[in-house]
């Protein structure tokens, strides 16, 4: 390690790099990268259901074949994981919901728990809405 | 307290030096770093002011958190050790002190004053503003520059070019302020790749802003105000001047 | 001073995640829920092919998740872009990353629109 030189009116700033592991360093940085890597479980889901449709066009024995194969071990495993990755993308959506949507009625500001409980009303609403539409009969 | 010494004119990286402090039930993280310049060491280096957590000057990083040293008590580490580090995510001049030029120069960059096309003569009175007008944008106006929100922002650390959340922030304050017509120009600065596009929205810079201030929240509203112009721009080509939400 | 700046492409890339956000928040968990476990695992009594057919095959039905669909995988494209440039510290592979994401994207909408219309 050579000598570091000093110039007077023109010292050495020390840039610190960040680590590839930055994210690990803090649970809040942990939980965002978390967050983040929800969206590939929104993109394997995509492709699910995609699968699924297709099956439902063909046949009901192609259907019936493509439910019996997910609940293969290693499929099934990995549909549960990402599972819980899509509720947790989910729940930490509404939960930053308020704090990017500011409303307006009038010249009164719309409070934070309003923008909140509208949101998880309208998750509970469309969800009961969509499992009626499948579960009828 | 285990307190960062760089000393660019002997050494290359950063060293740890140990020192013993008092620790009074009343004393914050500043009074310590006083201390040890007082009594331990005389040629620790650091900013500080108004030791009251207005004027935003002695922002660091105690053990591993962005803290103003004026407002971090030290029984609450006692028994310690206490780490004390320059503010991250800033180059290192010397011991605690970092440079502070870019935010400087990112500041001025979204013009944090009242843009009027005309202004009112001094005689023609003064600009009346409402309690509700006020509020709009009373939150961001409280901003000390303490930077302890770039500390905590990946993204700033990852990216220096990124304006970073106080500079986004104070944008707004001008921006939701009912005496201010500059938003046009506010936004042509944000509107950049590595102006608000680039906040991934990990939400720290909020949980650290000791003034409440949400820069994250005034990020999100900032991207939805952006779009809905950009959006506007394909119908109205010359946009005109919106205001923000 | 007005110069003609090239239109940013940003603030549409934002819309369609955030669009696609909360359409996957809303929608997803309760048809994964019920298609990838409750179905197949028989928690709960399987609906009729008949019937599952029928809302599968109704245009609204094949629009609807069309465009659930389109802006998930733009959610996901804008996303896992940002996790790369920041996680991964690669963000002077912008190009590689760029085509791999909005591409993948525009190739699942094209995959999605033929599926749903051939069904």
């Amino acid at each position: 390690m050579t000598q570091p030189t000093y110039t007077e009116h023109h010292p050495r700033w020390l840039r610190q790099r960040i680590s590839t592991y930055w994210w690990l360093g803090k649970w809040a940085y942990t939980k965002f990268i978390l967050r983040e890597l929800s969206s590939l479980s929104v993109a394997w889901f995509v492709g699910y259901l995609l699968v699924m449709v297709r099956r439902i066009g063909e046949s009901e024995a192609s259907y019936r074949a493509f439910l019996e194969r997910a609940t293969h071990p290693v499929l099934l495993t990995l549909d549960v994981i990402a599972f819980l990755f899509i509720v947790f993308h989910a729940l930490t959506w509404f939960a930053v919901a308020p704090q990017a949507i500011v409303a307006h009625v009038g010249k009164k500001r719309v409070a934070p728990a309003v923008i909140a409980v509208s949101h998880y009303a309208a998750w509970i609403v469309v969800s009961a809405l969509v499992a009626w539409l499948l579960l009828r009969r | 307290m285990q307190v960062t010494r760089y000393r660019p004119e002997v050494e290359t990286d950063t060293t740890v030096e140990e020192y013993e402090v008092p620790c009074p039930r009343d004393w914050v993280v500043l009074d310590g770093l006083n201390y040890v310049k007082d009594q331990l060491d005389g040629t620790l280096s650091y900013r500080w002011s108004c030791r009251m957590g207005v004027c935003g000057s002695c922002g660091m990083m105690v053990n591993g958190e962005p803290k103003l040293t004026c407002a971090t008590f030290l029984a609450d580490y006692a028994p310690g050790p206490v780490k004390v580090e320059p503010l991250r995510n800033f180059p290192v001049i010397r011991d605690l002190v970092v440079e502070l030029g870019d935010f400087m120069r990112k500041l001025v960059a979204v013009k944090p004053w009242i843009v009027r096309s005309e202004e009112k003569s001094v005689s023609e009175g003064e600009y009346l503003q409402t309690p509700d007008e006020l509020e709009e944008y009373k939150q961001y106006s409280m901003c000390i520059n303490c930077m302890l929100c770039y500390a905590a922002c990946p993204i700033y650390g990852l990216d220096p070019q990124f304006i970073g959340p106080a500079a986004i922030a104070l944008a707004q304050r001008y921006n939701l302020d009912s005496r201010d017509e500059g938003s046009a120009e506010r936004l042509a600065v944000l509107s950049q790749h590595e102006g608000i596009w680039g906040c991934t929205f990990v939400g720290e810079c909020t949980q650290v802003c000791p003034k409440h201030v949400d820069p994250a929240g005034a990020i999100q509203r900032y991207k939805l105000t952006a779009a809905m112009d950009w959006a506007k721009s394909f119908v109205m080509p010359k946009g005109a001047g919106s205001r923000s939400t | 001073m007005a110069t003609t700046r090239k239109r940013p492409i940003e603030p549409l890339l934002w819309m369609l995640f955030s669009a696609g956000g909360m359409a996957s928040a809303l929608l997803m968990p309760v048809l994964v829920y019920l298609f990838a476990l409750a179905v197949p695992l028989e928690w709960i009594p399987a609906p009729s092919y008949v019937h599952v057919r029928a809302v599968v095959v109704h245009p609204l039905t094949r629009l609807v998740f069309f465009g659930v669909c389109m802006l998930s995988l733009f959610h996901w494209a804008h996303r896992f872009k940002y996790t790369l440039y920041d996680g991964l510290q690669i963000k002077h592979l912008t190009e590689l990353i760029n085509t791999i994401c909005y591409g993948g994207a525009v190739v699942g909408t094209v995959i999605a629109a033929y599926v749903l219309w051939r069904v």
